[in-house]
């Protein structure tokens, strides 16, 4: 079942002599409880089309389909109805929560607006999605922004998960995470998807992370989905010119260390 | 690779009741690239704050820092820094053309005119496409890793002899992180600087660091040449940093899909 379809979407900024086609003619789909990773070079237009879908940004043309609705032509009280089905997480955390707001009070705040659970049952609730992405339930009552920046982008993952989405849009969600912490949160996404069929859109310039969770791989260059298929295959011999170079700079673990001398 | 430049003797850090860094002791060396990897809230920004000068208000630190120069290293001229939040470090009110140049103008003492057109190769040297009309853009114009590099051209842009960058390449995609990789490296070879490289790929610090520093719940479990702890790593955290690590051939978490 076709979750998402994205026809033909364009966005292109211009401000000043600066003139950039963001999003170039970009169309593919997503399926129920798959995951579509993508990657491509830095400002290739991957967060831009992130925000497109999300409604963070209006497209110029283009159609979206999501959950056999028009998204695009979704405004208002409708549009805010259906905000809880499709989540993002984001890299960018400055400025994602409020500055003085606690850990529990960015969790309880989608589980009230959304109805997702009563006022008795909401601290159980924050407390399970806690220990889902691995901090504590004594943590809700620390303010977000005495948190590292891992811890943080856990609560950006609970507060995305709270609402039972079906889609969540991921923007180098997992890039700033230390491996055990990643590992388990790579792990819980892709159990989500095994429990309730969500699907994910997973932007990230880490590609064995991409490799780990995504089904299909798309890869961006210049506004446009220059490369598409499986991921392994396209990882394992990557066809276009952007999929080869990004591939063949993977930094490899090296445990005898750097050559030395070089340079 | 010789002189100590810094020594840290037991330094320790509180924010309120909470210990971030316990008893952290190490010599930093002139010119070399010390990567500190760890799990995450392990106390790896609190540890390059802590050396910067540049901990919240709020935070205790005990212990102590003794450099080897007369005068303490001055931020922003001596030390160059990369947030792990880079639009958090940049001035969303300013063009990045004026933000990266003026580092330069301060402490190089260069003229407006000769501090942009430094900008200007320092933004090329990033990678940054279209640097001219980039320098006219503001932040919130920019992408998350033409952000990311904004700030690293920034830090760089009065010629540190300390650089210390924190997750200053977490975002940026593999070809670009490799390009910036080799301008910090050659930056540390040609012009003596000495590199603080938090990350949490191991694999990156395998290639860019002469020694690395493995934090864990706040202390210092390791610290040695790359080759000793990544081959012969004496501490059961370093193991489990090197056991996470995944690259292309590790098994995928999903089962393949059924094609449709
Ligand atoms: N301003 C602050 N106030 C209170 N506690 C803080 C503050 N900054 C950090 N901490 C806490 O100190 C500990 C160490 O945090 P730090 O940011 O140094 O970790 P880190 O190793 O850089 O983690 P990450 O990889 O997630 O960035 C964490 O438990 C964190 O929650
Ligand atoms: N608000 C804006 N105004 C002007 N230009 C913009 C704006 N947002 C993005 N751009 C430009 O559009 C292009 C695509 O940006 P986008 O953020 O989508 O890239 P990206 O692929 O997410 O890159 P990264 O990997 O660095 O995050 C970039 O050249 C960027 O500078
Ligand atoms: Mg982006
Ligand atoms: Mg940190």
């Amino acid at each position: 079942m076709t979750l998402l379809s994205v026809e033909n979407l364009r966005k292109h900024y211009s401000s000043g002599d600066r003139d950039v086609a963001a999003v170039d003619g970009v169309s593919f789909s997503l399926s129920a409880g798959e995951t579509l990773g993508i990657a491509g070079a830095s400002g290739s237009g991957k967060s831009t089309l992130a925000r497109l879908i999300l409604r963070l940004a209006e497209p110029e043309a283009g159609t979206i389909h999501f959950e056999g609705q028009n998204w695009l032509a979704l405004q208002g009280a409708k549009l805010r109805g259906n905000r809880a089905r499709m989540q993002m997480v984001f890299q960018d955390i400055h400025g994602a929560f409020h500055p003085t707001a606690t850990v529990g009070s960015v969790l309880d705040d989608p589980l009230r607006i959304h109805r997702i659970a009563t006022k008795k049952d909401r601290p159980g609730e924050i407390a399970r999605l806690l220990d889902r992405v691995g901090l504590a339930a004594a943590d809700a009552h620390r303010p977000v922004h005495q948190l590292s920046g891992g811890q943080r982008q856990r609560v950006a993952i609970a507060r995305a998960i709270s609402t039972r989405p079906s889609l969540i849009v991921l923007d180098e969600a997992v890039s700033a995470l230390d491996v055990q912490v990643r590992n388990r949160i790579l792990k819980l996404l892709v159990e989500l998807q095994r429990e309730q069929g969500i699907s994910y859109l997973f932007i990230s310039h880490d590609l064995a992370v991409l490799r780990a969770v995504s089904h299909r791989l798309a890869i961006m260059d210049t506004g446009r989905i220059v490369e598409y298929g499986r991921t392994t295959d396209m990882i394992d011999s990557p066809q276009s010119a952007a999929g080869h170079a990004l591939v063949s700079a993977v930094p490899r673990l090296t445990l005898a260390g750097r050559p030395k001398n070089t340079v | 690779m010789t002189a100590a430049l810094c020594n840290l003797s037991n330094m320790t850090v509180r924010y309120g009741g909470r210990t971030a860094l316990s008893d952290v002791s190490l010599n930093l060396m002139a010119g070399e690239r010390l990567a500190i990897v760890g799990e995450s809230g392990s106390g790896k920004s609190t540890f390059v704050r802590a050396l910067a000068g540049l901990l919240p208000r709020g935070a205790i630190c005990d212990g102590q820092v003794h450099w080897a120069s007369d005068q303490a290293p001055r931020l922003g001229r001596d030390i160059g820094f990369v947030f792990q939040d880079a639009s958090a470090s940049l001035n969303p009110l300013l063009r990045i053309g004026e933000q990266v140049a003026e580092g330069a103008k301060r402490h190089l003492g260069l003229t407006w005119q000769a501090a942009y057109d430094h900008a200007q190769a320092l933004l090329e040297q990033v990678r940054i496409a279209n640097a001219p009309a980039v320098m006219r853009a503001y932040p919130h114009q920019l992408s998350g890793g033409q952000r990311q590099r904004v700030a690293i051209a920034a830090a760089i842009a009065s010629r540190p002899s300390i650089l210390i960058a924190d997750e200053a390449t977490s975002a940026l995609d593999t070809v670009v992180q490799a390009d910036i990789v080799k301008l910090l490296d050659e930056l540390v070879s040609k012009n003596a600087m000495t590199l603080l490289f938090v990350t949490h790929d191991i694999a990156l610090a395998s290639n860019l660091a002469d020694r690395i520093a493995v934090f864990k719940h706040g202390h210092l479990v390791e610290i040695g040449p790359v080759a000793d702890v990544l081959s012969k790593p004496r501490s059961s955290d370093t193991q489990d940093l090197i056991a996470g690590h995944f690259d292309l051939t590790s098994p995928p978490l999903i089962a393949e899909v059924a094609t449709s």
